[in-house]
């Protein structure tokens, strides 16, 4: 039997005003679910909309349009005590380690934060609580009683970790967690997650540009080009067959580990930069930088739909 | 020499012990002060505040005369056994006025420097936590206040309500937030978008909590070197505006009070006019390099 959908995301838009009247558009329309237990992951270059994506949908942001359904409810319209216990639902971790954790406060009561705010446990239940969070990601119970500027980044980032499983959530938001860490940090922090996930049957949304520690958290891949979807398949469909011409660029860019296959891989050279997300002319997003590129694609935006078997692209060409 | 793989031996790694912090946990204040006592002119000024202010509660006691009461027999008499500062016209003791003046001129300025950071933080941090349209009136209005001298609105509420030590205080809170305002809402505007502000926000924290909790405590080293920058321009206002006599008027003392009585017979007594100049020159002094000290030992980017 499938699993059922945690988290549906239906037309979400999110624009922000810019000054002279312009509008930076940058989610816009995007469409995709997330299945309970399983990873998505979304990728994408820098400024395409993937953290406000992600903000948006735990609810840092408000919606300009569309909605996102956890568990069947729009968490864009629940009142204040459903809004709390959507934050108990659902956790985020962030991108930065040195700048997501309070200095003025020990990592006891970091960690503790949430369990304060929804009065879970109170005194020496709460104590063990943490010892227990702090155990669970590595760290010893020495810890709690430190502040977060006497850890390394790698540790900071799984007290950043331990934080948001504090309140025992269904589902996490993980805002490029590895992007800021060392390279054999990051192996530590992903088979954290990973583990994690298999112990609490957790589901993530995970955020992230490098691509080969996607493919290796991910169950399904998400493509994002200038704050929408191009293209969204199951990992190994979308490594071995990517379909839309943005993401052959993606997946040509990948270097592999072998050195042979290294020489002889070709890779798609993309002409131009990302245009401005301000006030984008009609059509298809990726149009000044396709080499396909006919006539429909400056009309129209293309649909983003299932081509196969949970393999969806937006694209007219295909 | 020749390296052979016997001469080699594998250790492994004890993972409880690779996590271990040797360093002692030291807090953010402990870690300010240890700077703080390294800096060796702020603590000279730290200590001579303390003595001032030692000085201000015991002074007084030390003489067998009261700041107010003349002696007619024994006016303007110079420093001596009896009177260690000497007297002043009406035969007054001067060691008694110049520490009853230090009260008053430490109150006025701590207690001016209090105010109007109160007022500060609050209009800064409504200002800089709810932002839109609230923050664009709040800051215009500042911006026009600011442009008005302030020296001109003290006298104005002088004139007003009267000369006394509250008015003066109330006069100098008016004046003196619009800074304060500033600063506090600059730091909060860029303090609420750091990710362990969101991070609060994504667990659920009301706005009370985001504020007490996280906004204002990372604020305050800022808040009390503006506060201790404050407290020497409050006392110098005071000084400044009972010389021109709108002040603290007699029999009441101020160091400013006494500066100006003394500057009007300088040729004949200078030291009526050094003593309590030196006093407010040397208070001043001290608190503004306290303030530096502080500044340099608070600032976390300045953190080794």
């Amino acid at each position: 039997m499938e699993a059922k959908k945690l988290i549906e995301v239906k037309d979400l838009k999110k624009y922000f005003h810019v000054g002279g009247g312009g509008v930076l558009k940058a989610v816009d329309d995007l469409n995709f679910f997330i299945r309970e237990g399983e990873t998505l992951g979304l990728v994408g270059e820098s400024g395409c909309g993937k953290s406000t994506a992600g903000r948006t949908i735990i609810r840092l942001y408000d919606a300009t349009g569309g909605e996102v359904l956890f568990d069947g409810m729009n968490v864009h319209k629940l009142d204040k005590n459903k809004a709390k216990e959507f934050t108990k639902k659902a956790q985020m971790i962030f991108q930065d380690p040195y700048a997501s954790l309070d200095p003025r406060m020990t990592v006891g009561d970091i960690i503790g934060e949430g369990i304060d705010i929804h009065n879970l446990y109170k005194g020496k239940e709460r104590m063990e609580r943490i010892y227990e969070l702090l155990a669970t990601v590595g760290l010893n119970r020495e810890h709690a009683n430190r502040f977060p500027h006497e850890f390394s980044g790698g540790q900071r980032q799984r007290i950043g970790i331990a934080r948001a499983l504090a309140v025992e959530p269904q589902f996490i938001v993980c805002d490029e967690p590895i992007s800021a860490l060392d390279v054999s940090i990051q192996a530590q922090v992903v088979n954290l997650l990973i583990k994690l996930q298999h112990e609490k049957k957790l589901t993530y949304l995970f955020i992230a540009h490098d691509l080969s520690m996607v493919k290796h958290i991910s169950d399904r891949v998400g493509v994002m080009y200038l704050g929408t979807l191009v293209e969204l398949a199951s990992s190994t469909e979308l490594y071995k067959r990517p379909i839309h011409p943005y993401t052959q660029a993606l997946m040509s860019a990948i270097p592999i580990a072998d050195p042979d296959v290294e020489r002889s891989r070709k890779r798609i050279l993309l002409e131009g930069d990302v245009p401005s997300p301000i006030n984008p002319p009609p059509g298809c997003r990726f149009k000044a930088r396709c080499r396909y590129a006919t006539d429909i694609c400056s009309k129209e935006m293309p649909e983003f739909r299932e081509i196969g078997k949970d393999h969806f692209v937006a694209c007219h060409n295909v | 020499m020749e390296i052979s793989k016997e001469k080699f031996r594998h250790v492994g790694i004890n993972e409880e012990e690779s996590q271990a912090i040797v360093r002692p946990s030291i807090t953010y204040w402990q870690d300010a002060w240890r700077r703080l006592k390294k800096n060796k002119t702020a603590m000279i000024g730290l200590v001579v505040i303390i003595i001032m202010t030692i000085m201000a509660i015991i002074g007084p006691m030390m003489v067998p005369y009261v700041h107010s009461d003349t002696d007619l027999s024994n006016t303007e008499q110079p420093p001596s056994r009896e009177h260690w500062f000497g007297t002043d016209d009406l035969g007054r003791d001067l060691w008694a006025r110049v520490w009853v003046g230090a009260r008053v001129s430490l109150f006025i300025g701590l207690m001016a420097a209090l105010l109007d950071t109160l007022i500060g933080v609050v209009i800064g941090g409504i200002s800089g936590f709810y932002g839109g349209k609230l923050d664009m009136i709040l800051m215009r209005f500042i911006d026009v206040m600011i442009a008005i001298p302030g020296m001109i609105f003290i006298i104005l509420i002088m004139v007003i309500v009267g000369s006394g030590v509250v008015p003066i205080i109330i006069s100098f809170a008016i004046t003196g937030w619009l800074g304060m305002a500033r600063l506090v809402r600059g730091q909060i505007l860029q303090l609420k978008e750091q990710e362990f502000v969101l991070a609060a926000r994504t667990l659920g924290a009301s706005s009370s909590r985001l504020i007490f909790r996280h906004l204002i405590p990372n604020t305050l080293g800022v808040i009390i070197v503006s506060l201790t920058m404050r407290i020497p321009s409050a006392i110098f206002t005071e000084a400044f505006l009972s010389f021109i006599g709108l002040g603290v008027k007699p029999p009441m003392s101020s160091w400013g009070q006494l500066a100006s009585s003394g500057a009007a017979v300088l040729r004949v007594y200078p030291y009526r006019l050094f003593i309590p100049a030196f006093f407010i020159s040397i208070t001043m002094l001290s608190l503004n390099l306290f303030g530096d000290g502080l500044r340099d030992a608070l600032d976390p980017r300045l953190r080794k």
